[in-house]
């Protein structure tokens, strides 16, 4: 409680909602978490529970557990065109998705190394075999699991592997998502080329 | 010892960028992705100083010269074009067995990845090509979102700049502080003055003395101004040396006109800005509020602008009821 959420987390949502629901649905959700205001600043701090009245008050917009908005979320965020710079930045953690997988461990590491305030809870990920991995989502920020399960899942659209994702409960107070790996070249998968920043 | 085909084999693994030279300094292997930066070009056979000019240390132009360059840091260059800047690194075989010459981007790496198509598979696993060029987009990302965010403040400061009610020059209130007081005297049709006094010669001051002595006199101006009236009095710049003074209450003819030949008479007084007396005057014409039955700000100041032209008629310098000039209403 009266923890500082990172206003990118914040900002990420609103561009989730209004790309995906429109602008009118954005004004309606603030209003009814009383924000007093409409648009989150990427590089501001925002009181925690000012996203969490955001969630709930989606969530009884669209009528649909937050769990599920979250995971959409997740996949926005790799897979909309307006985010094609966080794509790219996930991209660069391998050349197949299995090594994608294993840089996940990083992954606080890396968005700490971009955005020096902004501090997600660890990831861990444990390979039970070739195939089967368990990815454990440390606690501190509420949510995480199901965004990571849309991430996840759009990750592995973009390698063009086929996996089975599934939230598997907790484990030492971190959320568990079980990936099983059905085939790791099931499709061509989007192109990724190093040097095409944008200019 | 290692045979040189297990060499090439280990140093393929490790740096993919190696070249490995003979005595003589020809190309005997080349690393894959040194390879890929000259794909039409096959580098095996081909003298060193033949496909790199040495860029430091420049003193090095023959092969054994290179040779002796042990451990040192080597900057170099392709002769043809893209001229990719390269560092550089000499390890010389023992016996005079020739040299390994590792090679990597530098800086230069950015351009490098877009020029040739370079991808993951390209770099050695403990390269930190890769964490560099993450490291360059995910800044970039977040610069440009601080960018946005200081373009989003920058409009709103100008935006609540126009909504001041502050004249940042002299602390007098501004135009628009003087339309709301205007508007709500005449809402609540109230008893007032407005007199419109207008500095005389102030544009001599600016042209002759400069900007600065004109800021000086504006200040110096609207202190008087404000020390010369009420603290519930509104005194506001409306224009560059066009000032409005509104008394509320206060209709007593007397009273505004010793007030106004008061601030005439110091206002007067010439100002000294660095040395350099300045030298201004003012004129003023006054209406009321009580000289029209319904009170509109826009009649009032018609009615206060044509005393002050009358004043300034008249040679400045002076003040001018409203109530005087011949086609007043009464």
């Amino acid at each position: 409680m009266g923890h500082l959420m990172h206003g990118l987390i914040n900002r990420a949502i609103q561009s989730f909602v209004c790309a995906t629901y429109g602008q009118s649905c954005w004004l309606r959700v603030t209003e009814a978490a009383r924000l007093g205001f409409v648009e989150f600043e990427a590089m501001l701090t925002y009181e925690d529970d000012v996203l969490f009245r955001v969630l709930e008050a989606l969530s009884a917009e669209l009528g649909r557990p937050q769990s599920e908005i979250l995971e959409d979320v997740g996949t926005y965020l790799v897979s909309h065109p307006n985010m094609e710079g966080l794509r790219r930045l996930l991209r660069f953690g391998g050349v197949s998705y299995v090594e994608f997988l294993h840089s996940l461990d990083d992954l606080p590491d890396r968005v700490r190394l971009a955005v020096s305030d902004l501090t997600l809870p660890a990831l861990e990920l444990r390979e039970l075999s070739v195939t089967e991995y368990q990815l454990l989502c440390h606690p501190g920020l509420s949510g995480y699991a199901s965004v990571m399960v849309g991430v996840l899942r759009a990750m592995a659209d973009d390698y063009g592997a086929l996996v089975m994702l599934s939230e598997d409960g907790q484990q030492d107070r971190a959320e568990v998502i079980s990936i099983m790996l059905v085939e790791t070249a099931f499709a061509e998968g989007r192109h990724f080329d190093l040097g095409a920043r944008n200019e | 010892m290692t045979k040189p085909q297990d060499l090439a084999q280990l140093l393929e693994t490790l740096c993919p960028m190696f070249m490995l030279l003979d005595d003589k300094g020809l190309i005997q292997k080349v690393g894959p992705t040194l390879q890929k930066l000259r794909p039409d070009t096959p580098l095996i056979g081909k003298s060193f100083l033949d496909v790199f000019q040495l860029i430091r240390p420049r003193t090095i132009t023959t092969i054994p010269a290179l040779m002796s360059m042990a451990g040192a840091k080597l900057h170099l260059k392709f002769h043809d074009e893209p001229r990719t800047a390269l560092k550089g690194l000499v390890a010389p075989l023992p016996d005079g067995g020739g040299a390994v010459i590792n090679l990597s981007f530098g800086i230069s790496i950015l351009d490098a990845v877009r020029d040739y198509a370079l991808t993951s598979a390209d770099f050695s696993g403990t390269d930190l090509a890769i964490e560099l060029l993450y490291l360059v987009e995910a800044k970039s990302a977040a610069m440009e979102a601080s960018r946005s965010l200081n373009l989003r403040l920058q409009g709103a400061m100008l935006a609540a700049e126009e909504q001041a009610y502050t004249d940042t020059l002299t602390g007098l209130k501004n135009r628009r502080a003087m339309d709301h007081m205007l508007a709500q005297l005449s809402a609540a049709n109230a008893t007032f003055a407005l007199m419109h006094l207008d500095l005389d010669f102030f544009k001599s001051v600016n042209d002759r003395l400069g900007h600065a002595a004109g800021d000086y006199v504006l200040q110096q101006a609207a202190q008087i101004m404000v020390e010369e009236t009420r603290s519930n009095d509104m005194v506001a710049r409306v224009g560059g040396d066009e000032f409005v003074i509104i008394f509320k209450g206060l209709t007593q003819e007397e009273i505004l006109s010793s007030i106004a030949d008061r601030l005439i008479k110091r206002l007067n007084e010439p100002m000294m800005f660095e040395q350099q007396p300045c030298r201004i005057s003012a004129s003023i014409g006054t209406a009321l509020s009580t000289q029209f039955e319904t009170v509109k700000a826009a009649d009032l100041l018609h009615a206060a602008d044509l005393a002050l032209y009358q004043a300034k008629r008249e040679g400045r310098s002076r003040h001018r009821l409203y109530s005087s000039l011949s086609q007043a209403r009464t």
